[in-house]
Order: structure tokens, then sequence, then C-alpha cells
């Protein structure tokens, strides 16, 4: 049953990978997974651009069109952003703090399968014709006015996922606490697994908001109740301020992994220690902290009151001073160091000046005065996407290159990297830059079309272009995982890079199904950095060899999440929706579905699984695989 | 015209590009709060580009100094821990920067939320500035003048270099009013009556023919991009003129005979049942469901976006669902070009002064 003596062949992989606990595994889905979804939201950016490549187009109808940017922005943050970062925690943070895997291995399989269906939910919404067209910000009066189910599918499709997004949050919170080898103080853990912990932290307090606010809109779209029907004493502001309660604190769940993957890369290839750890975590502290008492800046236009949108405004501005606290320390990371510029350097390189950009752009629209005119224009469109994109983004492409030969014991190819850069980078300025002043020249955002003679048209063109080069840059990178997994060099040393800092490059790539042979003991910050200074060649072990104890795999995440998924079609046509098309037999497939989950959780819950050990005596033999680092 | 004339011109006219179209952009401040924003933009956009510059500084000198190279490839660079003399620089200057910022910020904000001048009146009780209550609809826009008993639609006349208030609500979804040549928006909420104020310039209104463009900034549904407006800021005489003439409507019997067979279709087909063609509409706004057409011939545009003609007319009374999706009119009629003809000509008869 256990991985290491698994059937092998096609189907036993799938089998496997379907029932894994794995954290190394679970990285692999969330990678497949939040990688199928950034190439799905990419196609849509892709059309929206060539909707709006000239004015009057009519490439994508109204409707079409304000569903395609609804989808694009709903699968890129929560679909493929959040999904991906999961992805390098999952393959990360246990290596990085010395842990056999995280601290619920069911829970975090069960968080993946979560999400996927969750987004398969969503998705689907396109085979049934009704898809969400209210933004992702699915404001009440225009989401209650929206016909069809679109909306309901943004609705469930989010709740399954985002249940699966708290759990995992959760899971991390938990690993970090407890399962760091002896040593790893909470001041030597790297910074990679201290965002993590902050950012799980922020998704701790920022989803359950969500989740209040998307059942008090699925109850008011499926079960009759009025929450957000002014007519009936309603109101639809509520909805916005539990949307960005939630909402501002998620980009900070998204850029917070992001600034620590760049903590690891920049001082790798500058073969040099962090500058100003403590500084970072306080910094990164504050940033989540702060992240929970700003998001009335998004609402400034919505009437609040002078006194609410000063205090908001001055709240947000205190957000800079942390985030050019981590600016200044990178780039004096850097100085005094040994630059080496690999593609995972490259991205780090081109983040610094791309980020700074997108940060001060929301000092700007944290005055806000002049945010009333910014608010709701292609400026905001362009702000997020430089956070975003020149972050979160250029974070992931970074971590792709940087990771692949831990996550996948190849090394990507680095020519076809160099191009994905420069396309991605080149075509990313050319989209963006200019929206900024789309924007100021009095473009809104979300519109379909714009008229010619406006003194748009140029604007526009020039962006769409940009986006075509990005596309271009992403293919690349696709052949260049294809290439790699058919024919890329394997990788038979543990620090690929040859400067790998912390615990994570010390063990094989890919690591051991137990990762560590032996729990390490830690000596200092940069724990594997240390004792190659020291001129050891393996960490030193914290435990005698022994048995080790490993959870066994189960399909049964499997069919909780599917239960949760048939129940969601259900929930949809029951009789009391707003659509007016439910039936009492979407009650049945409501409680059926709801059986399912409930049922398989049961099993769960009764039967006991004691999981099972890798003998010591197997560990002996175990040097082919890589389990001889320790 | 010798070779760098023309290229004077070129950069010229790009350079003016560069600002956008006077009547639409937020970089041609047409009034008092237009101005203070765009005054906040400088501003920030100064404090941004010097911060940006000393990031780009520091990266540059990093990036030409400490490259790795042949020569030094095996050497290890000295571990440093970090530097709190440094931390403290660079947690202070941004703090100065911010609060350099934060304080117009917090001025700016208090200032133009001030709307008490709206509820002032002279000695005979009478308001002194001019309010108007915009009622925003998928996908369009009603101004009620309510100290004058008018309503209109699409068109905003208003007077200019004084302060106009505004009363917003929506009937439907949530809408934004803006006019970016006059200031920022305000979100027009189906729960709440919003209320600000702008101020438009009569030399800019002068350079600009008296029209600035409006639009709608909150996602609305379909036809959002096409929920546009115009501006009409006329001096104070001229819009005296106009409130009067508007007081003074009276509804004319056409006098051509396809006019007057186009009003027969107006009032056989029951567009008369949603549209008013007087500006003294008493209803109370919620009834009111489509555009008030008083005045109609002396529209800037049909529909708020198409330019204002005949034909335009026509079509859109023909098809108005492949102009504006999901307008609550109609997708599509089926009128002859014979009545379209008539209905467009009766259309244009109504005016409230040449």
């Amino acid at each position: 049953m256990n991985a290491v003596t698994a059937k092998k062949g096609f189907w036993g992989t799938v089998w496997e990978y379907l029932t894994t606990t794995d954290h190394k595994k679970i990285a692999h889905l969330y990678f497949i997974g939040g990688g199928f979804f950034f190439v799905l939201g990419g196609i849509e950016a892709l059309l929206i651009r060539i909707q709006l490549m000239k004015a009057e187009n009519d490439f994508l109808a109204a409707q079409t069109f304000n569903e395609m940017f609804t989808m694009h922005g709903t699968t890129m943050i929560f679909l493929a952003a959040t999904p991906l970062l999961f992805a390098f925690m999952n393959a990360v943070v246990p290596l990085q703090i010395g842990a056999r895997d995280v601290a619920f291995p069911f829970l975090n399989a069960l968080g993946f399968w979560l999400f996927f269906f969750g987004g398969i939910f969503l998705n689907l919404s396109w085979f049934f014709g009704q898809v969400p067209d209210a933004g992702w910000t699915s404001y009440a009066s225009l989401s209650m006015d929206s016909s069809g189910h679109g909306i309901d599918f943004y609705l469930i499709g989010l709740q399954i996922a985002g249940f699966g997004t708290l759990m995992s949050g959760i899971n991390f919170i938990a690993t970090i606490v407890t399962m760091r080898a002896p040593g790893m103080s909470f001041m030597r853990m790297p910074m990679f697994t201290w965002t993590t912990f902050v950012a799980s932290g922020l998704i701790l307090f920022a989803f359950p908001p969500l989740t209040i606010s998307i059942f008090l809109l699925m109850f008011d779209r499926l079960f009759g109740s009025q929450f957000f029907n002014v007519s009936m004493g309603g109101n639809t502001i509520i909805w916005e301020h539990l949307f960005w309660i939630f909402g501002h604190p998620e980009v900070y769940i998204l850029i917070l992994p992001a600034f620590g993957l760049f903590s690891e890369i920049i001082p790798t290839f500058s073969r040099k220690r962090l500058f100003g750890y403590s500084s970072m975590v306080f910094a990164t502290f504050l940033i989540g902290f702060l992240g929970f008492m700003v998001w009335a800046h998004h609402m400034f236009t919505v009437g609040l009151g002078n006194v609410a949108n000063a205090l908001f405004a001055v709240a947000t501005m205190a957000i800079a001073v942390p985030t050019g606290i981590k600016i200044f320390n990178w780039l004096f990371t850097m100085w005094g160091g040994s630059l080496k510029i690999t593609v995972p350097m490259l991205y780090a390189l081109g983040f610094i000046p791309s980020f700074v950009i997108g940060g001060v752009t929301g000092i700007m629209q944290a005055v806000a005065p002049l945010d009333y005119q910014l608010h709701d224009t292609y400026f905001i469109v362009a702000h997020f996407h430089y956070t975003i994109v020149g972050g979160v983004v250029f974070a992931l492409l970074a971590a792709t290159h940087f990771y692949w030969p831990k996550m996948f014991g190849r090394m990507l190819n680095e020519r076809l990297g160099y191009w994905t850069f420069v396309f991605f980078f080149v075509g990313f300025h050319m989209t963006f830059f200019i929206q900024h002043f789309l924007g100021l020249w009095g473009m809104p955002r979300r519109v379909y079309t714009f008229l010619g003679g406006q003194g748009l048209d140029l604007g526009n063109f020039i962006s769409s272009l940009g986006a075509f080069f990005m596309a271009i840059g992403a293919v690349i990178l696709v052949v260049n995982i294809v290439l790699t997994t058919v024919k890329g060099k394997k990788v038979t040393v543990n620090d690929p890079w040859g400067d790998g800092r912390t615990m994570d490059w010390a063990i094989s790539s890919p690591p051991p199904v137990y990762n560590f042979k032996q729990i390490p003991l830690v000596r200092d910050y940069d724990a594997w950095w240390y004792e190659k200074m020291k001129g050891n060649k393996e960490l030193p072990p914290s435990e005698p060899l022994q048995d080790i104890h490993m959870p066994n795999g189960s399909i049964i995440p499997i069919f909780i999440s599917l239960g949760l998924f048939i129940a969601g079609f259900g929930a949809m046509y029951v009789p009391s929706n707003i659509v007016g098309d439910g039936s009492p037999w979407g009650v049945v497939v409501l409680v059926l579905g709801l059986a399912l989950m409930f049922g398989s959780m049961l099993v769960r819950s009764l039967r006991d699984d004691l999981g099972y050990y890798i003998r010591k005596e197997e560990l002996e033999d175990d040097v082919e695989r890589g389990g001889k680092a320790i | 015209m010798k070779k760098w004339q023309l290229s004077l011109v070129f950069l010229s006219s790009l350079l003016l590009a560069g600002c956008g179209e006077p009547y639409l952009s937020t970089l041609h401040p047409a009034g008092e709060v237009a101005e203070i924003q765009f005054n906040l933009l400088l501003l920030s956009t100064a404090i941004m580009v010097l911060v940006i510059s000393t990031v780009v500084i520091i990266y540059t000198i990093v990036l030409i100094r400490f490259r790795r190279n042949k020569e030094n490839e095996n050497e290890i660079p000295e571990q440093v821990e970090g530097s709190n003399k440094l931390e403290v620089v660079w947690t202070t200057i941004p703090i100065i920067l911010l609060t350099i910022l934060a304080i117009p910020t917090v001025i700016a904000t208090f200032y133009l939320g001030d709307t008490s001048g709206m509820h002032k009146v002279n000695a005979q009780g009478e308001r002194e500035a001019v309010v108007i209550n915009v009622r925003a609809h998928q996908y369009w826009w009603e101004f009620e003048y309510p100290d004058y008993g008018i309503v209109t639609s699409q068109d905003l006349v208003v007077p200019t270099d004084e302060r106009v208030y505004f009363n917003l609500l929506a009937s439907d979804v949530k809408h934004s009013f803006w006019v970016p040549a006059a200031g920022g928006k305000m979100d027009v909420n189906t729960d709440n009556e919003n209320t600000f104020f702008l101020v438009f310039d009569s030399e800019k209104a002068e350079e600009v023919g008296n029209i600035f463009y409006g639009k709608c900034a909150e996602l609305c549904g379909p036809s959002h991009a096409l929920m546009d407006f115009k501006v009409v800021a006329l001096p104070r005489d001229e819009f005296d003129a106009w409130v009067s003439a508007m007081q003074n409507y009276e509804e004319k019997e056409p006098e051509t005979d396809v006019a007057k067979y186009g009003k027969e279709l107006f009032e056989a087909n029951s567009c008369i049942a949603c549209h008013a063609i007087t500006p003294d509409d008493t209803r109370p706004y919620e009834a009111r469901l489509a555009p008030n057409l008083a005045d109609f011939g002396n529209r800037t545009t049909v529909a708020g976006f198409l330019e204002f003609n005949k034909e335009n007319i026509k079509k859109w009374i023909q098809n108005p669902g492949e102009f504006k999706p999901g307008n609550k009119m109609y997708d599509r009629a089926n009128f002859t070009d014979e009545e379209l003809d008539a209905l467009a000509e009766y259309l244009l008869t109504l005016k409230a002064q040449e």
C-alpha cells in the first residue's frame, strides 16, 4: 500500500497520485492543477486583449466579454496563483524545516481535491452556457441581477475551493509550529517558511469572511433570503465590506509567499546571507497585520464618509514602510555579493523594479481624493497587474525554474528559460505600463469596447500586442517543461545550483518519500550553508537511525470532495432558486451529495488507519534512493 | 514646412496625445475638483519617482559591481547579517515621505467631502446652489433638477464656474458617476443617496465646445461600456435661459405630416407609457422607466453614445439590442422604414429652444 512499494506502470502511477498523502506528490498535483488553470486564465486574458485591440471591435459580444474577464480574474486568483503557491509551499516548506511531511497529510490531500473540484465546478459553467458575469468581486446588486446560473457556479465553486484553501492554511500553521527539526528556532526559519506561516495565518482569518459573504449571497440566490435585497431592507454595501475584508488580505496571501520565494533565490545567487533577516521577518508580520486594516481603500468612492476615507488612506500608506524595508534589504543582500544571473535570478532582478512600480501606484491610489479619479479605471488594472504579475507570477516562474530539480529531479533548459523571461518581461511591461495612462485618459475598466476618436486607440493596441508577447513566453515555458520531462538532464546532486543555503538542498533531488533518513540537527540560520562552510558534506543528525512512521495513502479525500461537488449541483437546482428552474430533484441530489461527503468522513473517522513503518533495514539498503544524504 | 518644423509639430502632437482628449482626460483638469486631484497626482508622482530612482540607482550599481565572473568565481562574499543603521534609514525616510503625502490627502478628503453648501439658502428660503438628482438605470442616466421641476436625461446641463451638487441613486444595480475632466467619480448605490459636488471651469468648457464626456465607471451589465452621457456646461446666463425654457416647455403639435404620423405611432405603440415628453414629470423616479424625451431635438447623442443624426435615431429605434445589449426597451422592433422616418422626424421636433 505504501508509495515505496506501490505497483508501477501508468495506472499504477495514476492511482498513486489519486491516493497520495505525500506532500511532494501533492505539490506535483497542485502544480499541474494550478498550471492548467493558469493556462486557461491566460487564454481568457488573450481573448480579452484581442477584443480590445481596436475600437468597437466585435470579436467578443458584450455578455461574453463580461464572462471572460470575470472568469479570468476568478481563475487567476483562486485557481492559479493560490494553488501554484501551495505547490511550492508543499514541495519546499517541510524540507526547509527538516520534517518528513506536513502535520496532517490526509487534510493536505483533501485540501487539494477540494480546490480541484471547486475549480472544475466553476469552469463547468462554460459548458452550461451560464457563466459568472459580475466580475471576480461579484458585487451584490449586479450578481443578484444576473440571469442564469452563472453566479451560482461562482459561489458554489469558490465555496468548495475556499474550504480547501482554508484547510491547507491551517495545515501549514500546524506544520510550521510543531514540526521544525531540533535546533530550528523560529528565528532560524528560512524566509519562505516564514512567509508561508504568515500567509497561512492570513488565510485563517481572511477566508471565513469570504465563506460568510458567499453563504449570504448563495442563500439570497438559492433559498430566498433577502440579505442583499434593498427593497426588503437588505444592503449591498455589506457584500462589498465582507468581500474586501477577505479580498485585501487575499492579495497579501499571494504576495507574501512570493516575497519568500525571492528571499530564497536572491541570497542563493548572490552567495550571501539575506540582509536584515530579523527586519524582514518583522516586515512580513507588519504587512500581514496591516493587510487587515485597509480593506476600505477599495471602497473610497462608495460614500463611506470623510473620516473613514481619511483613516483608510493613511493606514494604506503605512503598508509602504514594511514593503520598502523588504525592497532595500533585497538590494543590500545583493550588494557586496557574487551575483550569478541564472533564470530564477533574472526573474528576481525583473521583479524588483516591476514590483516597485506596482507598489508606488498603490500608494498613489491610497491618496483617497486622487483615487476618486483612478478607481475603476485602467489605472487600477495596471496597478494590480504590476503587483500580481510583476510580483506573484514572476515569483512563480522563478520558483518553477529554481525548484524544478528538487521537485522533479531534472533541470529546466536554461536557454529556453531565458527566452521565456525575455518575452514575458517585455510583453508584461508593454501590456500594462500603457494602461496607467489609458486610465488617466478616462478609460473605465471592465468595458467590452471603447469608441474610436477618444484618444484610447493606440494605447489599447500596444497593450494587446504586449499580451501576445506574454503568450509567446508562456508557450516557450510549456515547451521547455515538455522537453525537460521527456529528455531533460537528470540531476544527480543534492544541490544543483551549487549555492543552496537551506536544508532542502541537503537531500537528494527529488527527495525520498521520507525526506530525511534521520531528522537533522539545525545549528544556525541557513543550516545547510553553515554545514557547508564547516566543510561538512551532510547535515548532522539529531536522532539515531530508526524505523520511520509514514501515513498511508487514501482515496477518501476524493470522495469527500466529490460529494460536495455533487451537492453543489443539487443546491443550484433547489426549487427556491432565483432563476426559477429548480425542481425537487435538486434537493434529492443535494442530499445524496452531502450523504456521500458525510459518509466518506464517517468511514475515515471510524476506520483506524495507523499508517505504516519503513524499517531501519530498508533505510540502510536504500542507498540508491538518495537516502544516503543523512 | 521645413523638416524640423514638421518634427516639432509631430512631437507636440505626441505630447498632447500623451495627455488624452481634453473633454475626457483627467490630465486636463477642467474645474476646482479635478484640479485638486490633478495636483495630488503630480505630488504623489513626484514622490514616487524619487523612490523609484533611488531603487534604480542602487540596483544599477549592484548589477555593475557585484557580478560573478571568472576571476571571483570561487570567492565567498562576506556573510553580512544586516545593519541597524540602514534599517532605521529606510524606515524613517519613507515615513517622512508618506507624511508629506498624507497631510494634503486628509485635507483634500475633507474639503471635497464637504457638501454642506448644498443646504445653504438665501433670504427667500431658496437654495443658492444648483442641486441635481442623478438617477442611474441600466444603461441610461436621468437628471432631475428638484428646485426647478425639470427632469431630463442623457445630457446633463450645468452652469460653469460654480459648485454643482449631485445626489446620486441607482434604480437597479450599482453604477458610478464619472466626468473625468471635471473630477473623480462617486458610486451610485442602490442602497443610499450619495452626495458630492463638481465645478466646471468656463474657459476649459469653451475649449471643448461646452461638452464634457461622462461615463459609468462601475460594472453594471453587458452594456456598461456604453453607458455614457454628456455634460453640457453653459455660462450662467445661458444656463438660466435653458432652465426657463425647460420650465416653460410646451408640447407643440408637430407641423409636418410626417411628424404628425410619427406622433401617432409614438402614442399607438405606447412609447409614451415609459417615455415622458415633457420635462415636468412628477411621478416618483421609480416609475420613470425610460429616458425623458423632452428637448430630445437638442440632444448631443443618440442613446448616450451614438452620433446625433436622424439615421442613428432610426437605427436605434429599430435595433436597440444591437447597440446596447441587455437594454430594457426591447431587443428589436419591426417598424417599416416609413414608420421609422416618421418617428425620428417627430422626436426631432421635441425642442425647448432653438
